[in-house]
């Protein structure tokens, strides 16, 4: 039978290959928008998992918010992303020095 | 039985297209990774019974997100070899800080386990349970105000992605509303007084 800690266990994991992924893909943008959708996606599986562990239908709604929160993250940092290659031609993390003091 | 071996299954399928995501050199197959991670999580959370929540995960996420992020990928013109410079300079310093993670939700977990969940293992819903009309019953009544947060949010973001990438580019021969409507009878018609004309 599947329990609680199966899920737990498996979300501990994605959210630990999520983060590896910001560590190894610094320089690509767009990974690393890609890496804080996983991170936010293991995040729902706690919710998920507890919430039907526990009964409890409020942490379904918290997911259905995360996603909503993620959607819109994801929609605006893209569109930071296309203007941002608009002016410098690179989506290159260490191009964007413009606010280094 | 059936649910532990697909349960395995799906995980295994899950941790790799995660890895797949980070691990590619193309980020178009790293999108595709991650459409995958996305579609075997929505199966996962319908084994969890949180069906409402597979769908949307599909619809959302695999429907609109995913194709957000190809149509990027493909439009900008990235030299995908640039970017991928330090892989391996960075990888030891990302493989430690996973491990350490791991360890640490792994001690949490394992403590808990040892003293017990305190929680019962649920029986499988009824035939006719609707996850659907449970969220739903939640939602609309004790959930109001973050909802109707969370659709402002949504508008904020179509707004705010629209106003940061309009660009105003100057030359363009196009119709200016404003100026269009704005527009009075003194600006376009000229009364002149003549004589009239005879040959």
């Amino acid at each position: 039978m599947v329990g609680l800690t199966h899920y737990l266990a498996l979300s501990g994991v994605l959210f630990a290959i999520s983060l590896a992924g910001i560590f190894i893909n610094r320089k690509n943008m767009i990974l690393l928008l890609m890496c804080i959708e996983l991170l936010l996606l293991a995040v729902n599986f706690n919710f998920i998992a507890f919430s039907r562990y526990l009964g409890d239908p409020g942490g379904q709604v918290f997911v259905f918010f995360i996603l909503t929160v993620a959607a819109s993250e994801a929609a605006i940092g893209l569109a930071i992303l296309v203007v941002l290659f608009r002016s410098k031609s690179s989506i290159r993390v260490d191009d964007m020095n413009v606010m280094k003091g | 039985m059936f649910e532990l071996m697909f349960f395995g299954m799906y995980a295994a399928v899950l941790v790799g297209a995660a890895i797949g995501v980070i691990a590619s050199r193309n980020p178009v197959h790293s999108a595709m990774f991650l459409v995958l991670a996305f579609v075997t999580s929505a199966i996962l959370w319908v084994l969890m019974e949180a069906e409402f929540l597979g769908i949307t995960l599909v619809l959302v996420y695999v429907g609109a997100v995913m194709v957000l992020f190809l149509f990027v990928v493909m439009m900008l013109d990235i030299n995908a070899s640039t970017l991928r410079g330090g892989f391996w300079a960075y990888a030891p310093v990302g493989v430690i800080v996973a491990l350490v993670v791991i360890a640490q939700i792994w001690s949490v977990v394992w403590l808990r386990n040892q003293e017990g969940w305190g929680l019962v293992q649920k029986a499988p819903a009824p035939q006719d349970y609707s996850n659907t009309r449970e969220l739903g019953a939640v939602i609309y009544t004790e959930y109001v105000y973050p909802f109707e947060l969370a659709a402002f949010i949504l508008l904020l973001a179509i707004v705010a992605a629209i106003v940061l990438t309009m660009r105003r580019r100057p030359g363009l021969k196009i119709q200016d509303i404003s100026d269009q409507v704005s527009v009075e009878r003194r600006d376009r018609v000229r009364m002149v007084q003549m004589d009239a004309e005879r040959d």
